[in-house]
């Protein structure tokens, strides 16, 4: 009973909080929206059983996904409201098409009965980190070792995207200063009278 | 607390992500937030069958999720800054110059 309440209280706020992201005016609520997303998502992850994944919701999404958009928000000096003016006009089109997917995927939903034995209990000494760490370095390990290497080619590829050589503007080499000698720097010169120094 | 509930949950997000897309078509980060919803809720879809069928595969493939959706973000955002850079636009509109 209290779980159901518990469920209902966070699902409401999930569906609440997306669609505050995906119509507030203001772009960093919109990123805000989005932490609140994930933060109840993580919520409802611990209520399914799933603690390590909720953990990694909170670390990867929250703490580096979520500032990721909020550093791009802020860094971008883009005037919102011209990007909203129009999109009043795509507003039946967007609810049409909503509606349409949402009450096509519910009487799937309803209609086909998937068997299953209720929540399954976490077994005796066996925690969901320990289980999911036993399968992770067995049966899914080089999937697991393919999901390092797209993330070293993301690292890479985002560097190589933003990086960009800038012309450094002059600065003062002071030991190539001091290293100069005065006879390397100065040079006396003996001028014909009416020809001028060449 | 059924299976459906959290299933029915999921269609929700994933149909808000749709709408997202629609209703901000032309504003690029928008749209790439309605994404990282449409994958939670594919997350959601996977944490709940895999807790409710008593196998823990669905929770490992989430991590996989993770994983892509994250790079995916890093590398989208890269683009759009550089893009910026270039423009000193993020709407889609007019990304238009490989068109033919």
């Amino acid at each position: 009973m209290v779980a159901d309440i518990v469920f209902y209280l966070f699902a409401t706020i999930t569906v609440v909080a997306a669609l505050g992201v995906v119509s507030a005016k203001n772009q960093v609520h919109s990123v805000l929206f989005l932490v609140l997303t994930f933060f109840t998502t993580a919520a409802l992850f611990v209520l399914l059983g799933a603690e390590f994944l909720a953990a990694i919701l909170v670390m990867v999404y929250m703490g580096a996904v979520a500032i990721l958009f909020l550093f791009v928000v802020m860094m971008l000096d883009v005037e919102f409201s011209t990007l909203k003016e129009e999109a009043v006009q795509y507003l039946p089109l967007g609810i049409a098409v909503g509606v349409v997917i949402l009450i096509e995927m519910i009487v799937i939903i309803t209609q086909v009965h998937v068997e299953h034995d209720g929540m399954v209990a976490v077994a005796g000494e066996i925690t969901n980190t320990m289980e999911i760490g036993r399968i992770l370095y067995t049966k899914y390990l080089l999937p697991f070792e393919i999901a390092s290497i797209i993330l070293l080619v993301a690292l890479v590829g985002a560097i190589v995207l933003t990086y960009r050589v800038r012309k450094r503007p002059k600065q003062q080499n002071i030991p190539k200063q001091l290293a100069r000698t005065r006879a390397e720097a100065v040079e006396l010169k003996k001028v014909a009278s009416g020809e001028g120094a060449s | 607390m059924s299976l459906d509930h959290y299933l029915v949950l999921s269609a929700l997000l994933f149909t808000i992500g749709v709408f997202g897309i629609f209703l901000n078509r032309r504003n690029v980060i928008i749209i790439m937030m309605s994404i990282e919803l449409i994958l939670l809720s594919v997350n959601i879809n996977f944490v709940a069958f895999s807790s409710y069928m008593g196998n823990i595969d669905g929770q490992i493939m989430t991590f996989f999720v993770l994983t892509v959706a994250a790079a995916e973000a890093a590398i989208g955002l890269a683009i759009l800054v550089t893009f910026f850079r270039n423009r000193a636009t993020i709407d889609v509109e007019e990304i238009d110059t490989l068109k033919g």
